[in-house]
């Protein structure tokens, strides 16, 4: 039998069983699709996040309470919440060489109202050098002045979204408001920012940082301080300065017992990456179960198809089909399926990934569509495996059969 | 001798119950013959036919087909004679299914080596239209009267021009006018010079053979000439 002739037959066989090849395919086309999919938001997610991290700016310095080494992370990720830094630490940092701005933080929930129009909101406490340290702009108004801060001031600082939010078309400057029945005055409005990381910073509303701790919140404590240095080259050394000054100040000895942590973004943005990477690697295992289930799809079919099949083989055998005859139709028709399949999925699987990204972007963030070839490579050759490999063990049992045998099967 | 078997037995495991189909049988049959063999159900007729037509392997005995010993036989020569040498026709005509006329009569010769695909294709339809089916050569199977399917059974057993025709109950589907037309072919590709062997359980089919061999119990108990052989174009009288 030429090769032509074989395909020949096998493209009419295909057709001849419409729905059976169809079925068929749908496993493969599922498999391909799913891993191209799940991986690719995989990538795509894990590309954004660490895309808003590097946004911040790469000469921050992140300083947390309590102690973590490293590379591991702090302690308030597990919902601990450590009191030990304070704004007087901050204070002392800012005298610090090299450091441009600094800005301490607490941050809570409230009801923010004006008039009759309320909104659950994030309020944060900051310092004035808020808006250096953020790469942050103010739209109309000022930001939180030094005096705002030593007179426990009550001023907010809106974001856009929550400016426009509450006020609607009026003119939020000079206007009262209420964070959780307290009245505050509307001093500024932030310039928009876009979502970042996992908080809309437009959605914030900003007021002094004495005026949340002991007004709005009863403590004395920051929840952390970021500090800007001038250059990158510099933070190395303002890190351990930084340590040190709180050492001195906490009356710490052992820098084993630290009960701070300092950390620069490019750390941060380490920890996140394998954060991530562990999110990558779950999707990878999701989609690699889809791919398990198309294959069962695949199997199935061919089971159920096998006695019919059996006794096709049985006759082809009867009119004189060699052994290696029947296992090169059945090759040729698995091959078929699995390739026709898989570039249905492929494309399938890259529509899908697309419209997600359309549909994330549409939200405002910057969403990357991020196809790798590696994972289309798997998914094809995956897909494939399974489909010839169930495709011809059934066929190579039958073509194993004596004619008469297989003709029999029921 | 086109066909030679020597003490042929065939023993076979049937879900778990052993059972012995053959024993010894000894048989030959020249070129040209018609012969039909009788027997009731479970006689081991249609065993005798599968080991005839290399359908299924005899267990012990002496087998020559065409001269040749078929001991000597791998599976590929096996394929290769069943594809060149003999020519099926089954009592469920065994057609494929949503595949036309045409290309059933032709499955044969998808493993028949350096066929001139054309010419064969033009020798299909010539079969087809000696069988009366030049109307049905694009019909699916399932479009056919069972008439018409077993006799587009017979084209496909023909397309290869074999040495010999195995009919396992040809008419045994077939109403008594399909399987009088079935009979009338066979008759008439006999006189033609083809050499057939055909199983059926009914006297009156068996009659149009030349030759009657009877089994019971995997055993030959008698073989004879037909004394007054039926032609089928004068009709089957139960």
């Amino acid at each position: 039998m030429r090769f032509f002739q074989i395909l020949k037959y096998t493209k009419n066989n295909l057709a001849l069983n419409k729905t059976r090849s169809f079925l068929t395919m749908l496993g493969i086309i599922i498999g391909v699709a799913a891993v191209i999919a799940i991986v690719s938001v995989g990538a795509s997610a894990q590309d954004l996040l660490l895309a808003q991290v590097k946004a911040m700016g790469t000469n921050l310095i992140g300083i947390l309470p309590g102690a973590s080494d490293d590379q591991g992370l702090p302690s308030a990720v597990f919902g601990i919440e450590v009191t030990t830094l304070k704004y007087e630490d901050a204070l002392e940092i800012r005298n610090l060489p090299d450091i441009l701005a600094i800005c301490a933080y607490v941050t809570g929930r409230g009801t923010v109202g004006y008039f009759n129009q309320t909104k659950e909101l994030n309020y944060t406490g900051v310092m004035p050098e808020y808006p250096t340290v953020e790469d942050a702009a103010v739209a109309t108004g000022r930001f939180i002045k030094q005096e705002d801060m030593d007179n426990m001031a009550r001023v907010a600082v809106l974001g856009s979204k929550a400016a426009s939010d509450l006020f609607g078309q009026d003119f939020p400057l000079e206007k009262q408001i209420k964070i959780n029945q307290i009245v505050f005055k509307v001093v500024g409005v932030m310039a928009e920012r876009g979502a970042s990381g996992l908080q809309n910073q437009d959605e914030q509303v900003f007021i002094p940082l004495r005026t949340a701790q002991k007004i709005m919140l009863g403590i004395d404590h920051v929840a952390y301080i970021r500090a800007k240095v001038d250059k990158e080259a510099n933070i190395e050394p303002a890190i351990g300065r930084v340590k040190e000054v709180l050492r001195f100040r906490h009356h710490i000895k052992d820098a084993t017992k630290d009960d701070f942590s300092v950390r620069s973004t490019a750390q941060a943005l380490d920890i996140l990456g394998s954060i991530t990477q562990a999110l990558k690697m779950f999707l990878a295992a999701v989609a690699a179960i889809s791919l398990i289930v198309g294959g069962i799809g695949i199997m199935n079919i061919m089971f159920v198809t096998v006695s019919e099949r059996t006794r096709e083989i049985g006759l082809r055998k009867a009119v004189g089909a060699k052994r290696r005859d029947i296992l090169w139709q059945f090759l040729m028709e698995s091959a078929l399926m699995t390739s026709l399949g898989g570039v249905i999925g492929i494309i399938l699987g890259v529509s899908i990934s697309s419209a997600i990204a359309l549909g994330v972007n549409s939200f405002g963030y910057e969403w990357k569509l991020i196809i790798t070839p590696l994972s289309i490579f798997w998914a094809v050759f995956m897909a494939a495996s399974v489909g010839l490999i169930f495709g011809l063990w059934p066929a190579n049992r039958a073509s194993l059969m004596s004619p008469m045998d297989a003709l029999r099967k029921q | 001798m086109l066909i030679k078997l020597a003490n042929i037995t065939k023993d076979y495991v049937d879900e778990g119950v052993p059972t012995t189909a053959l024993r010894g049988v000894t048989l030959a049959v020249s070129a040209g013959e018609f012969v039909a063999i009788m027997g009731a159900s479970g006689s081991g007729k249609s065993t005798l036919m599968h080991v005839i037509g290399f359908l299924d392997k005899k267990t012990t005995g002496q087998y020559f087909f065409d001269n040749e010993n078929a001991n000597e036989f791998d599976d590929a020569n096996l394929a290769q004679i069943r594809n060149q040498k003999i020519g099926f026709v089954f009592q469920a005509y065994n057609l494929l299914a949503r595949t036309s006329v045409l290309d059933n009569v032709l499955l044969p010769t998808i493993y028949t080596p350096h066929l001139d695909v054309k010419a064969t294709a033009k020798k299909a339809r010539e079969i087809l239209a000696k069988l009366n089916l030049s109307h049905r050569v694009d019909y699916q199977p399932n479009q056919l009267s069972g008439g018409e399917q077993q006799r587009a059974a017979i084209a496909r057993a023909l397309i290869n021009e074999p040495r010999l025709i195995l009919a396992d109950e040809p008419t045994g589907n077939l109403d008594s006018h399909s399987g009088q037309e079935v009979m009338e072919v066979l008759q008439d590709l006999n006189e033609e010079g083809h050499t057939i062997v055909m199983v059926t359980h009914e006297k009156y089919v068996a009659e149009c053979a030349r030759r009657i061999i009877t089994l019971k119990d995997g055993q030959i108990i008698s073989d004879q000439k037909v004394a007054e052989r039926h032609l089928a174009k004068d009709g089957l009288i139960k």
